[in-house]
């Protein structure tokens, strides 16, 4: 496109990767030329993130060629790899929350003058970083309370600051709405427009044809296919990912039955992130709830599951009032939540799946409070193969990919029988194959006469799964659509008021 | 060790193996260190030695199980020292001054101490003070308390049954305060291994916010926690009476340290969420036969203490090294 110079600035020949006897990457090659942005997809476990980890210098591979900028390249660390002008933005963000951006775009390799350190300096340079992205914000800030979408760009200014040639953005828009991600596109343009190539990660393949100009597309720990432009089409893509034809993303929606389980009146957040929030859902029904990050979907779903405290309004479930004062009150009352973060709410990364799912059931799983470890197993066992998680019961929660891991979560809920579950984003960072699955659950759920709350940023999501869809703004209800009358834009006119 | 853990399904082996959990590096750690005793000694290993190192850890092995159940939620007590003294103090001077019975008096010094745990506990749930601090200022209390009872004086005179708890063992074998501890230890295990409460503290331990949204009563627990811990360390306080036949306010200094100690050195990650009693026994049977093999060698207490300090780095270093394996 706007690369003047069509030799690519890395090279990636025959990259083999093994752990023990186990090879990850099959010999890989890849190619990113200045300006241009490659997008690499694939599912989780496809070997993106070995790969991307090779080229910052996280991990070295087990054989294989590297060149970058005609020269030989072998990053023995992230240190060297950012040296080389080779800058990796991680999905979870990196950023120390109670240092100014100057001092946290420096830190590690302060600017100094005479032994001590030179803040001006650094401030300054931070400064022109910042503006190259177009984000006027005081270097002398805390990054403490910036929006995700900023800490994002702060990443990104940091590698820049640093002269990055070459930026891997790993999942970079997980975390962002609708707007924040067409800031951060704008941003990408920009940087294409000066020269800096781009590795793209991600899992939202509808905004990938927006900014990518090669897709790369890897199955298994090798490059299936290579397409030399960024508008193919979704279904294309996910079949290349996936290996197979896709019929149909999302299940059949079974049709709710008349009564009402769940009703919300005049709710309103003990923090002030959303106000005067009425709705009620019938019995096996999906209600989805859209919004901007921000509009107070989160807190939300989880003032009704009893995780957030509530300064007004209540909660009923079949006529009488049941607002939970803690999540103990709502799982009583058959009310579970799914939370939007599965590593830091969802499950203990590093306890068993088997401990995982016995958790919210021990006094079940206990007789007369007693519990034997052969009792524990034998309940997660009947679970794990119900929702067909893959891993064993012993193994570490930690070990098993997102997908697995949100069925872990799911199992230890259903376990339970509740009468209503709010999933929130269910299928952040899970891959394609992966959701399907989930949505499956979802559908099967909610035939069972389960009334279900799905909270998801993904619009396509959203729309597929859920019979009626209430869409926040700034934590208020903007407006709740019958799935015949939703669509992208009249969510996103709702959504933006 | 990694094929052995690896068959940890069903038999007696492996339910074994698994009660080992965790712990097997220390075990084998016990296990060299008598073996080498046994050689460099003679005196090591005769019955009446190891029934002494009993004796000696019994206070120590008591508080630890409480220390246990603390750590295992990610926090840390530091009153537990200090707590074994004022419990000593209530319980002199509620029998020797103001004159109850002995038997009434050990009660009541008991209730003190679930009712320091109880502060602590109340302070960190509800106050957020975090329990490094929570605990200190704990220690600081409890022990002040304990030398304005008599001014920093001690107390003696007990009646003769009450240190023959400690002297006498019954059928030639075991003392009535070692016995005490067998029991902590045994009810500390069932509960961990085999109670849904005892299950709930490893998923505080190991996510608090998952373990509260799974319906898990997590500040009702973590006070409870630290009541027993309290409780125990009053246990202590009462057995160490009886072992010297006397209460002052200046006993158990630094016993928070030796009891964080032994459980470390058993296993028990101080991040919470993995560990358990069987370790602790181990940690805590490690620091005695220590003490009581380098008295028999002749070893300066001085040395001694370089000695402990190097084996809880080696043990903990040794641990982390085969979890980042």
């Amino acid at each position: 496109m706007t690369a003047k110079d069509t030799s690519p600035i890395l090279s990636l020949r025959q990259i083999r990767k093994s752990y023990g006897s186990l090879e990850v990457l099959h010999g890989v090659d890849l190619d990113v030329r200045a300006g241009e942005v490659v997008a690499l997809l694939g599912e989780n476990g496809a070997g993106k993130s070995t790969l991307s980890n090779i080229i910052s210098g996280t991990v070295q591979p087990s054989s294989g060629d590297m060149t970058w900028q005609r020269a030989p390249y072998a990053p023995a660390s992230p240190r060297a790899a950012m040296d080389a002008g080779v800058g990796m933005i991680h999905q979870e963000l990196k950023l120390l929350p109670q240092l100014s951006i100057a001092e946290n775009v420096f830190v590690g390799r302060y600017l100094t003058k005479g032994g001590r350190i030179d803040r001006q300096a650094m401030e300054e340079r931070a400064h022109s970083g910042l503006q190259r992205l177009g984000l006027d914000i005081s270097p002398r800030r805390l990054v403490d309370g910036l929006s995700t979408a900023n800490q994002q760009l702060i990443e990104i200014a940091k590698a820049l600051t640093l002269n990055a040639k070459l930026l891997i953005l790993d999942e970079p828009t997980a975390a962002l709405g609708g707007e924040e991600t067409q800031l951060l596109f704008r941003q990408i343009e920009r940087l294409k427009s000066e020269g800096v190539g781009i590795i793209y990660i991600s899992h939202r393949l509808e905004e990938i044809r927006q900014i990518t100009n090669r897709i790369v597309v890897m199955r298994d720990g090798a490059k299936v296919q290579e397409f030399d432009r960024g508008d193919v089409p979704v279904r294309t893509i996910v079949e290349a990912m996936v290996g197979r034809s896709l019929e149909r993303m999302f299940p059949a929606i079974p049709t709710p039955q008349d009564q009402v389980t769940l009703e919300v009146r005049g709710l309103s957040s003990a923090f002030g992130s959303f106000r005067d929030i009425n709705f009620a859902v019938k019995k096996g029904e999906v209600f989805g709830i859209a919004g901007l990050v921000g509009a107070g979907r989160t807190e939300l779903v989880r003032a009704i599951a009893g995780a957030d405290p509530i300064s007004a309004g209540e909660i009923l479930l079949h006529g009488k009032t049941v607002t939970p004062r803690s999540p103990i009150d709502a799982i009583r009352n058959g009310i579970v939540l799914v939370p939007e973060d599965r590593k830091l709410q969802g499950v203990v990364l590093d306890h068993s799946i088997a401990e995982n799912i016995a958790y919210p059931n021990l006094k079940e799983i206990a007789q007369g409070g007693w519990i034997t470890s052969q009792r524990l197993n034998t309940f997660a066992d009947d679970y794990i193969g119900k929702f067909g998680v893959k891993g064993q019961g012993h193994q570490n929660a930690g070990e098993l990919s997102g997908g697995n891991q949100q069925k872990v979560v799911l199992a230890k809920w259903l376990a339970r029988k509740p009468q209503v579950v709010v999933l929130d984003e269910p299928t952040r960072g899970i891959d394609v194959g992966a959701r399907s699955s989930i949505y499956e659950l979802i559908m099967e759920l909610a035939s069972q006469g389960v009334t279900v709350i799905v909270v998801s940023s993904d619009l396509e999501e959203v729309l597929g799964v859920s019979n009626r869809i209430m869409v926040m703004a700034q934590g208020k209800q903007a407006g709740v659509l019958d799935r015949k009358d939703a669509n992208d834009v009249s969510i996103m006119e709702l959504a933006t008021i | 060790m990694l094929a052995l853990s690896k068959e940890r399904e069903g038999g007696a082996g492996g339910r074994l193996l698994s009660t080992l959990k965790g712990a097997t590096g220390p075990l084998i750690g016990l296990i060299l260190l008598c073996l080498f005793l046994s050689f460099a000694t003679d005196k090591f290993m005769s019955v009446r030695n190891l029934l002494n190192i009993f004796d000696q850890v019994s206070v120590l092995g008591i508080m630890a199980v409480g220390m246990t159940l603390v750590i295992l939620i990610g926090g840390i007590d530091l009153a537990v020292g200090s707590v074994l003294a004022l419990t000593m103090m209530v319980m002199g001077y509620l029998a020797n001054v103001a004159g109850l019975p002995l038997g009434l008096g050990i009660v009541l010094s008991l209730v003190v101490a679930a009712l320091t745990g109880a502060v602590s506990g109340v302070l960190i749930t509800s106050f957020r003070v975090p329990a490094f601090i929570a605990t200190l200022a704990m220690m600081s209390v409890a022990r002040g308390l304990a030398n304005m009872i008599t001014d920093g004086q001690q107390i003696v005179g007990f009646p003769g049954w009450f240190s023959a708890l400690a002297y006498y063992r019954i059928g030639g074998v075991l003392t009535t305060t070692v016995a005490v501890m067998l029991v902590v230890f045994a009810i500390g295990w069932a509960y961990l291994r085999y109670s849904a409460g005892g299950r709930s503290l490893y998923a505080i331990g190991g996510n608090p916010e998952v373990a509260r949204l799974a319906g898990i009563n997590v500040s009702l627990y973590t006070i409870g926690v630290y009541v027993v811990s309290g409780l125990l360390a009053g246990v202590g306080g009462i057995v160490l009476a009886m072992r010297l036949d006397s209460v002052q306010p200046t006993a158990g200094v630094s016993y928070e340290l030796d009891t964080i100690a032994a459980v470390v050195i058993g296993g028990t990650s101080l991040t919470g969420g993995k560990g358990g009693i069987f370790g602790t026994i181990i940690g805590v049977l490690i620091i005695g036969v220590l003490r009581n093999g380098l008295n028999l060698l002749g070893v300066s207490p001085f040395t001694q203490a370089v000695v402990i300090g190097v084996v809880i780095a080696l043990a903990v270093a040794a641990e982390a090294f085969k979890q980042g394996k």
